[in-house]
């Protein structure tokens, strides 16, 4: 079977605690991994205001995963999203593919402006 | 014999009518437009939260279909707003 790329965002509840939050990242991770999904990239993005409320809150706790897995794992992995009161929202994408040259470009873009200030930092010393 | 001054308003007025459309995604080549970056797609929303209509920003109609998809992904996950009252 083919596997495909995908890309979930989701977001945290903002009442948990650091490590309850890691706990729910690591615990979607590992599920992902049982599976025998590789996972590719992931971001965290850390908590943000909410555009609207969701469930009385106004901010979040996002977390982007990319990884790549057979369709048939998809359905079950939502379903624990679905099932985890931890999860506010989430959204699951398959990456076609110039989704996948954008986020590879992104990446490539993030490093080189982690670097760049590294690099000014450097000149500042000498 | 209609003299110069009469004859002057039969054509139509000339106001700028003729400058030509663009696609800005067109233009530079565009693959893909991200549902993740809400400053971006705060250019085809208006005040309000409603996305911008293709007369008015000129964008083509391959790349209006994916406009209006990131920006319902945008939303779901609250990074834009589904409805307000002053977004600039």
């Amino acid at each position: 079977m083919s596997r495909n790329r995908y890309e979930t965002v989701f977001i945290i509840t903002p009442v948990l605690s650091d490590e309850q939050t890691k706990e729910v990242v690591k615990k979607f991770k590992t599920l992902l991994k049982d599976k025998g999904a590789s996972i590719t990239h992931e971001e965290n993005w850390g908590m943000r205001k909410l555009a609207y409320p969701i469930q009385k809150k106004s901010t979040g706790f996002y977390y982007l995963v990319e990884f790549e897995a057979d369709p048939d794992t998809i359905l079950p992995y939502e379903t624990e999203f679905r099932r985890d009161e931890r999860i506010i929202r989430f959204l699951t994408t398959r990456m076609d593919k110039g989704h996948t040259e954008y986020a590879e470009g992104r990446r490539d873009r993030e490093t080189e402006r982690r670097e760049k200030p590294k690099q000014t930092g450097a000149e500042a010393q000498a | 014999m209609a003299d110069n001054k009469n004859v002057r308003y039969l054509n139509p007025i000339a106001i700028d009518t003729k400058s030509e459309r663009y696609c800005r995604f067109r233009e530079k080549g565009f693959k893909y437009i991200d549902y993740k970056d809400p400053d971006f797609l705060l250019m085809l929303i208006n005040e309000q939260g409603k996305i911008l209509p293709r007369r008015l920003t000129g964008t083509s109609l391959k790349y209006q279909r994916r406009v209006g998809k990131a920006i319902k992904k945008a939303r779901h996950l609250a990074l834009l707003p589904y409805l307000a009252d002053q977004l600039r």
